[in-house]
């Protein structure tokens, strides 16, 4: 829904100008800048001049050549995985009445609200060599599935979690494809597999696109679940364990972030190009779509089957999750045999900190993300400022930044800074704010640039002719018809820092720093700290969980407001 | 007004924003033990904050280097003695004055603390087997006694062992097999012992915790982590071989930390009867280096002060800290990044082994050499042309380059042994 220009501000203010320079200036410092350090350093030599001679030494190491081919394989086969999971639960929703479909809705939110890498832990002893599954196919049938061996363990789990995205972005496709194009297809005598096939996935096809790419990146970045797993042998895990064991100089490290920054544009660039070129959005899109199917009784029974069997495996990282924290001692049996609440109370009187400080960073990251996209999403769409949308291509830039390449940006940029009261930049709390809020910034933007879009700018005329000035119509009229979209994107904000964890691994200087998502990495590390760390994943989990149902609720409330203001 | 008293509020409840002395601790100990020690200590001395920094000891050294002085941790703590030779050989350590009278010069041969007083020895650690009943009752195994035992085809894929590279503690038990059998019969052990597990950890705390929840069979592991898995009720027990060395882990001043008085506060207190009575807690378990505190343990606790722990190898900390990068290397290079090969080839020696049921077979026997014997040899390792190179800083580039090289060598050789002793020992009936 374009704005006419004869809507917008035709004159830009001081104000206006003074504003977006403040927002380049931060996204420069806090996004441009350190990535392109990283990007830099990986081609510098010794000297300062320019030098490939990183990239051939990396092209020498058999591990690290070894560690591409890991990703990319875990990556595709991930994607490959997640849609076996996810094409079925999407043609069913879209495709039959179907009185599951809140199952299935379900089904797609659940994986998400728990960080990967703590389900992972869990996941050993359900699916691993002696875990649970294992020891009774064992029994019964002698076998042993190597569920969590390797590689295929990070697939599994990367699996599990990420298959939403995938079902998410096909669902809201599948119901948009316009329902002539079925009919015709009908018509013509296609029907079922064939007229799935050759018709709808086709047409289905840039929501999935979309689906998978975004899977493919935030797998082929992940860094906690191959570290939890003991799985190193990833260009993730590489390029940390480098950075860290070998140090902040070492070029190879800054090799693999240059890679692994490649690969985040070219797939999501990709996926960009491709939905472009093959748009069969629809032009009715006023919720017409194809009438559902009724299931016959044998369709019911697999579908509901297949649907039973996907939230089963889905529960399982939750499930472990609270058997071990619950558990007092659990080895080579199926279930724990002694129960406590005691890692509980461990984790209430030594894990407060954290939870505060999870609370406090991702707070103001949120809180900073609303801020910064208010004033970018109205920067782009309500004035006339040249060169005002290379702030929000800037921004889309985040998007494609993996945090470990973010996080060891700031390490080397911010080296040595000192601010008044807070002491080094790198080893303060105000490092977590800053990489929370730049990488969430998308989001965030994403949001208040929707909600601003269904604002009609004739309401901000009105309050110019009452005398209101800029400013003042922005804070009484603009932001509070915006609060809708403002808070879902504050809360998706929180959510999604709550469980972050590759940018938290590098930045966490001190323990008493370190936010729940760090700190469930640090309880995993010792036998003891097993119940404890699944006590505060569990805690983790429900705080998130909290948050997206709440943001659900207030975008679901906010809905009928915004009808009001929209154009006729 | 609201948004002032709430920015002051925020302010106030902000993290740093403490007015007493900081003392930073950087260690690779568990949580167990670092949130124990800051209890006691900040009740002792309220006017003091204590800050962990938990990090491997690898990552533990690099941090250090990099910090500029001035704002480095106060404290280092960590178990590997070589940690603290190339960190004192970097000029990174401060003297330390005072320490406690009763803590004793040596324990059996070894010196407790540094003799030129840069880093004091806080507790005594051994290396040891760790193992899972129930998996070893399930799976019919035999009790091990000794390392050696562990290279024997009975115990394939049952054991678990971390690297060198990632684990301080790993890296000694290394050196201590090396040590004890010989370069060429230590790596002989090593690489059977390596073929024999089921996987190559990323932390020493990978062993432990698969030993404990019974994914690994046997680990090889420090002392306390077995003693503070069997105290806490896992079903899992714990000995020392004969060939093992009681090493101290050692607590040490950080040279350019903001507050080096509160770090001998803290180095005092950790070695003060109070600081050594904390060790005997059950989910930390370590050996205490004052004698009179074995009083306090519960019986039954090893001590290695009463002979109780055969300890045959005189451990060299300076051999070790000679060859520290060598070693690491080999270890990455032959096992660690090639595990699933040396897997494969020691299982099809072992499955050869039970064909030929013990018969000599040339081809078999070539196959042995080629996946258990270390491409650097005895005289090799003693070549200091070597060992510089790997010690060379890593901003040279040619000295990167070369090793780099040399390293893939290694690699490239051991992935063709490997894949030719599959083949011969298969080719063996």
């Amino acid at each position: 829904m374009a704005l006419s220009p004869a809507h917008t501000t035709s004159r830009s203010g001081a104000g206006v100008v003074a504003l977006s320079l403040a927002l380049a200036a931060f996204l420069l410092a806090f996004l441009l800048v350190p990535v392109g350090t990283v990007v830099l350093t990986a081609f510098s030599n010794a000297q300062g001049g320019f030098t490939l001679a990183h990239f051939a030494a990396f092209a020498e190491i058999s591990l690290m050549r070894e560690s591409f081919g890991n990703s990319l394989y875990v990556a595709g086969t991930t994607v490959l995985c997640a849609t076996l999971l996810a094409v079925p639960l999407a043609y069913i929703t879209a495709r039959f009445q179907f009185r599951g479909a809140l199952l299935i809705q379900t089904l797609g939110v659940l994986p998400l609200i728990m960080p990967a890498f703590v389900g992972a832990a869990a996941m050993q002893l359900l699916f691993g060599r002696s875990g649970s599954v294992n020891l009774l196919l064992g029994e019964a049938f002698g076998v042993s599935l190597p569920l969590m061996d390797g590689l295929a363990g990070v697939i599994f789990v990367e699996t599990l979690h990420y298959f939403p995205f995938i079902l998410l972005n096909l669902a809201a496709s599948l119901a948009s494809i316009e329902p002539a194009m079925e009919e015709a297809a009908q018509n013509l005598g296609s029907s079922g597999l064939r007229l799935f096939v050759r018709v709808v996935f086709p047409l289905a096809l840039p929501g999935y696109i979309a689906g998978a790419s975004l899977v493919f990146i935030k797998v082929f970045d992940d860094l906690g679940t191959p570290l939890v797993l003991n799985v190193t042998n990833m260009l993730a895990p590489q390029a940390y364990l480098r950075v860290t064991s070998i140090g902040l100089e070492d070029p190879i490290g800054y090799v693999i972030c240059v890679i692994l920054v490649l690969f985040s544009i070219a797939a999501m660039g990709g996926a960009w190009w491709f939905v472009q070129r093959r748009d069969f959005a629809i032009q009715s899109r006023g919720g017409v779509s194809a009438p559902k199917r009724r299931l016959t009784p044998a369709q019911s029974l697999l579908a509901y089957g297949w649907i039973v069997a996907v939230m089963l495996l889905v529960l399982s990282p939750h499930l472990g999750i609270l058997l071990l924290s619950l558990s007092k001692v659990w080895s080579f049996t199926v279930l724990p045999e002694q129960f406590t609440l005691a890692h509980y109370a461990t984790v209430f009187e030594d894990a407060s900190t954290m939870v505060w400080n999870t609370f406090l960073y991702c707070g103001l990251a949120a809180l900073l993300d609303v801020v910064l996209g208010t004033a970018i999403a109205y920067v782009v769409m309500r004035t006339q400022l040249p060169g005002r949308r290379l702030l929000d291509h800037m921004v889309t830039v985040a998007l494609a930044m993996p945090g470990l390449v973010l996080g060891i940006g700031y390490l080397r940029t911010f080296r040595g800074v000192e601010l008044p009261f807070i002491g080094p930049l790198t080893a303060s709390w105000l490092i977590f704010v800053i990489a929370y809020a730049v990488r969430r910034l998308p989001y965030a933007l994403r949001a208040c640039m929707a909600a601003l879009a269904q604002i009609h700018p004739s309401l901000e005329e009105a309050a110019h002719n009452l005398g209101a000035s800029r400013w003042r119509t922005i804070r009484r009229v603009v932001v509070p018809l915006m609060s809708g979209g403002i808070l879902a994107g504050f809360v998706t904000s929180f959510v999604t820092a709550a469980g972050e964890i590759s940018e938290t691994i590098l930045l966490t200087s001190r323990e008493s720093l370190a936010p729940m998502s760090y700190g469930i990495y640090l309880y995993m590390q010792s036998i003891a700290g097993r119940g404890p760390g699944a006590a505060l994943g569990v805690i983790a989990v429900l705080l998130i969980g909290v948050g997206t149902w709440l943001s659900h609720r207030v975008v679901a409330a906010h809905a009928p407001h915004d009808l009001k203001g929209a154009p006729p | 007004m609201d948004l002032a008293r709430l920015t002051l509020t925020a302010a106030l409840a902000l993290p740093g924003f403490a007015i007493a002395d900081t003392v930073t601790v950087l260690t690779s100990f568990p949580k167990e033990l670092t949130t124990a020690y800051k209890k006691a200590y900040e009740a002792r001395f309220p006017g003091d904050k204590l800050e962990i920094l938990n990090k491997n000891t690898a990552a533990g050294i690099a941090y250090v280097r990099e910090q500029p002085p001035g704002n480095r941790p106060e404290v280092f703590w960590a178990s590997a003695p070589d940690a603290f030779e190339v960190l004192a050989s970097a000029k990174l350590l401060q003297k330390v004055d005072g320490g406690n009278a009763a803590i004793p010069d040596k324990v059996g041969a070894y010196p407790i603390n540094d003799p030129e007083g840069l880093y004091k020895g806080q507790a005594l650690a051994g290396y040891g087997i760790m193992w899972n009943t129930r998996y070893m009752a399930a799976n019919k195994l035999p009790l091990p006694r000794e390392w050696a035992d562990l290279a024997k085809p009975v115990y394939f894929s049952h054991v678990a062992i971390s690297s060198p590279s990632r684990s301080g503690t790993t890296h000694l038990t290394v050196e201590t097999i090396l040590q004890g059998e010989g370069w060429s019969k230590g790596w002989a052990q090593l690489l059977q012992i390596a073929g024999n597990s089921a996987a190559i950890t990323e932390r020493s705390f990978g062993v432990p915790d698969g030993v404990a929840n019974g994914q690994f069979g046997v680990g090889l592991v420090i002392d306390f982590f077995g003693l503070a898995a069997k105290n806490s009720g896992m079903p899992v027990e714990f000995i020392y071989p004969s060939m093992t060395a009681i090493v101290p882990a050692s607590i040490a001043l950080v040279a350019g930390a903001k507050s080096p008085e509160g770090g001998k506060r803290f180095i005092q207190f950790t070695l003060s009867d109070e600081g050594q009575t904390l060790l005997l807690q059950k989910d930390i378990s370590r050996l205490p280096v004052l004698p009179a505190t074995y009083a306090k343990a519960p019986a039954g606790y090893p001590n290695p002060f009463s002979g109780s722990i055969q300890a045959k190898v005189h451990f060299d900390s300076d051999l070790s800290e000679a060859r520290y990068y060598v070693v690491v290397a080999l270890f990455d290079q032959l096992i660690t990044f090639r595990h699933k090969e040396l897997a494969a080839a020691t299982k099809a020696i072992w499955d050869a082994d039970r064909r030929l049921a013990g018969r000599a077979h040339a081809p078999l026997e070539e196959a042995r050499k080629l996946v258990f014997s270390p491409p650097v040899e005895d005289r090799q390792i003693a070549d200091k042309a070597l060992l510089a190179l790997f010690k060379a800083d890593k901003k040279d580039e040619t000295a990167s380059r070369q090793k780099a090289k040399v390293e893939e060598d290694w690699a490239s050789r051991a992935k063709a042994n490997y894949a030719r002793a599959v083949e011969l020992a298969n080719a063996a009936k």
